[in-house]
Formats: structure tokens, sequence, C-alpha cells
């Protein structure tokens, strides 16, 4: 389905409430909305809701061949799904810019950050290693999707136990969970995403933008940092002005 | 079958649930026998003689003869007669088409709106708001607009909106809005004046002296739908405490 237009009405006030330094839901400038962050039943399962926005991460992995050019690291694959139940305009199975666009953040976020030791997913050097697979399930689209798949998607991965394998010569036994307690990923540090809309020019910013604020802002700067210290990333996004503005 | 009716009004069904004919109900021989007649309202359907709810909810009477289930929805389904707040997607031509929340787009005809002529058309833009009703509303049928009554009156339709908020609701709320002396507009009206348009289709428009009370009563109008009574009178004597 085609996105419903924005109605002049709400474009003016909303404008116009951002001027005046007021939100829709109260908040201010720099507040994000609240967060809750909940796990299934399996490992790597998470749950991640930011006010009304809902996305669930599922982390699963399998034995595979390595890539030839890195016969010693294990494979990284993220996806991110946009549900047709998260909003009408999402159609199902119908690759959408946006769920392009978010993908690829979503990539630049996780693999360039390094944030998971990569060597330690090898089992069998050019034979066997661990494919990680993230599936990040959009539920509910209320805005600022990219920072909730981020923290949806480390989250899990932190929460995630692969199965403990043993060698011996030319065998690999692999145990399952009930033989051997599974064990966690090694991870570096957790990269999160924070979204500044732009509005009017770059003459107001606004932190956590909801489904209604993006759609009238004017930019998106995303700022990829981890535990408070370096920043691993920067994407920016523009929208081209509109015609007649 | 209308007493085994009027005894479980109030009480919430669920869709499976039937009345029938009970074999024991006993006919006078002697006094005159008036066929009763049981009109079904959304939510109930007649299936030979037997009547069965197929929506969830409470089961609403209104007497002499009217019964109907009375059920949360956020999604509209079109009917004839009803009036919604509408946004023009398109202008093409002799017709706009309108987008109201439904599966597909209304078509409303640029002549239906009061003293519109063919030389005379009416100032709508794309992108504004309009508040009309529905003539044709069929399953399956592209639904049409209009926003002129039956004697060519606009009587409040046409296209509106400046400064004003528009928002969603569940369509029960509104319904509950639009009954004659409905308890949540008068609490509403004593905290602040404001003027207030609402569509059968769930959204709501608000407009009032500042911004700010635009917004507070937009979050309270979001609110108070899921709140009993007594929740939403003390939380409209907090905001009227804090606003003075």
């Amino acid at each position: 389905m085609k996105e419903t237009l924005l109605s002049n009405c709400e474009r003016d006030f909303l404008l116009q409430a951002i001027a005046e330094k007021k939100r829709l839901d109260g908040r201010q400038t720099y507040d994000y909305r609240k967060m809750k962050i909940t796990f299934g039943t399996d490992y790597g399962c998470c749950f991640v809701d930011l006010g009304k926005t809902r996305v669930m991460a599922q982390v699963s992995c399998e034995l595979v061949a390595p890539k030839e050019s890195r016969p010693n690291e294990g494979i990284m694959f993220f996806n991110i799904e946009l549900s047709p139940m998260a909003s009408p305009t999402f159609e199902q199975g119908r690759q959408s810019e946006l769920s392009v666009k978010l993908n690829r953040q979503l990539e630049r976020c996780l693999r360039n950050s390094k944030c998971i030791d990569t060597e330690s997913l090898c089992v069998v050097s050019g034979e066997k290693v661990w494919k990680i697979r993230v599936d990040v399930h959009v539920l509910n689209h209320d805005g600022n999707l990219m920072d909730v798949a981020s923290i949806a998607a480390i989250t899990a991965l932190c929460h995630f136990r692969r199965p403990d394998v043993s060698i011996q010569g030319d065998e690999v036994t692999v145990y399952s969970p009930e033989e051997r307690d599974p064990i966690p990923l090694s991870i570096y540090h957790m990269p999160i995403s924070v979204s500044f809309s732009f509005f009017q020019q770059g003459t107001y910013l606004l932190v956590d933008p909801c489904e209604r604020e993006e759609r009238v802002m004017d930019g998106l700067l995303m700022i990829i940092r981890k535990n408070n210290s370096s920043l691993i990333e920067k994407v920016k996004d523009v929208k081209p002005a509109p015609q007649g503005a | 079958m209308s007493s085994a009716l009027r005894d479980r009004t109030g009480e919430v069904l669920l869709p499976g649930d039937e009345f029938s004919f009970d074999t024991d109900d006993t006919i006078s021989l002697t006094g005159p026998v008036k066929p009763e007649k049981v009109v079904c309202g959304p939510g109930l359907r007649r299936s030979g003689d037997r009547l069965l709810v197929c929506k969830s909810g409470v089961l609403r009477h209104k007497p002499p003869n009217m019964f109907w289930m009375d059920s949360q929805q956020r999604r509209y389904v079109p009917a004839k007669g009803e009036t919604i707040i509408g946004i023009v997607t398109v202008k093409s031509g002799d017709v706009f088409k309108v987008d109201f929340g439904g599966s597909e787009q209304a078509s409303l005809s640029y002549l239906a709106f009061e003293g519109a002529t063919k030389r005379n058309r009416p100032n709508v833009q794309v992108g504004d708001l309009v508040f009309s009703q529905f003539l044709l509303a069929n399953q399956d049928m592209e639904p049409e607009l209009v926003c002129v009554d039956s004697s060519g009156r606009a009587n409040g339709m046409g296209v509106f909106g400046g400064g004003g908020l528009l928002f969603t609701v569940s369509l029960g709320l509104v319904r509950r809005l639009l009954t004659p002396h409905s308890e949540i507009l008068s609490d509403l009206k004593q905290l602040f004046p404001c003027e207030l348009v609402m569509g059968m289709n769930g959204r709501l428009w608000v407009k009032s002296c500042s911004l700010q009370q635009t917004l507070v009563i937009s979050n309270l109008l979001q609110s108070c739908d899921t709140m009993t009574a007594q929740q939403r009178r003390e939380l409209f004597r907090r905001v009227a405490q804090g606003a003075l």
C-alpha cells in the first residue's frame, strides 16, 4: 500500500510545534521514549520496545564452510524484516527502499565495528566455521527503527549461546545443550546508534523521532558509538527538498 | 428469544455464542400472541432460526427491540451515512480521491459541495482535510463521499483545518464521544475551550487557544480510551489543577 499522505494541517502543526520546542508526546529535545527490553525463552531471542516501536531479534547459528578469502573467520549474517504487521506501508516480500537502507546501516553498525570476535567462531580452519545469523523483525513502526534494531541485535547477540564443540584429531563433536552447557559469543563491545532528526533546514534538532516527526523531517543523522569512548560511524541521510518548497 | 437476549444485556459475549428459540417457551393459548421481532445490529447475525454472535464484545440493548454487540476496533469499515474525516490525496479532473483509513480510497466529486457548479469549483488542495459523509459504501466497491446532505446544504461538512492537530483513536471512543450526553465531552468542556471535529473513522481534529492546550487535549483523548470513568475524571482533575 502506498504511504498515506500526511495532511497539510498535520505538517504545519508539527513544524509549528517544533519551532515552539514542543513535541507531540511532551518530550524535550533530547529525551528518549521509554525503553523496555525483554527476553524470550530461547537463547538469542529478545524484544525491544521504544515507546510504541517494537522490534524482535533472533540469533541462530549453524556450521558451514568458511569464505575462501577468510578461512579462519566465522560468518555473520544480518537481516532486517519489515513485517506488514508493523505498518500498512510495508509489503510482504518486497524489498522496499527503507528495507535496503536499514539493512545496510545495520551491517555498517555491527560488522564494521568489529564488535564480535569472528576468529573465535572458527572450528576447523578452512573447513568448518560457525555462521551466526541475526534476524531482526520489526513488529510495530512508530519511528526510529534503526536505533531499536541496533539495540535489539546487539542484545540478542549478547544473550545468545552457541553449542560447545570439541576437536579430537580429525573428529569434531558438537555437544547438544543437554550434554554440555552452551557457551556465549565473545563480544568486544556494544555499538549503539543514536538518531538525530533535523527540521527546517537544520534549525531544529530532535532525538528519537516518532513516526510523524520522521515524516516531516528534512534529514537524519545517526551516530554509532561504543561505550562512551570512540566514534564508530556517522551516517547522514538527507531527503531531497520537497517540490515547490 | 428476546427475553433471553435481554437477560444477557451487558455481558461479555464471544463469537460462537448463540441464542435460539427455547423449546420451553410457553405460549399462552387464551391471550393474544404477538410475534416478537428482534432487530440485529452489528456483531449479531441470523442463521436459520438461531442468532449468532460474530464479534466479541458487550451486548447492548435499545428498547424496544434493538440489540447489538459493542466491540473495540481501530480499523474502520465504511458504512453509508457515516461522517468521516478524510485526507485528499489526488485531484484528477472531476473527482478527488480521499483517504479515510480504509482498504481503498473513496472518491469525492467536485460537484458534491455546497454551491459548487461546473464554473464555480470548490477550493480543495491535495493534503486538505475534508469532513464528509458516505453516499455509497458497499463491500468490494469503491466508496463514494459527498460534502452535502440530501437537501444540498453543507451542514458543517466540507474542507477545514487550519491550525489544529489530527490524531487517531479507537472507533469505540469516537462513538462514545458522539452519544447525545457524552460524559467525556462534558468533562472536556470544563477543562479548555476547544474546537473538535470527530470522524467516525477514528480520526479526531482538535484546535484550542494555544499549541500547548491543543497538545494536552489530544494526549488526554488518546489516553482516556482505555480508562474507566473514574480514572478519567481523576486525570482531568489533575490536568485542571496543573493548568490553572
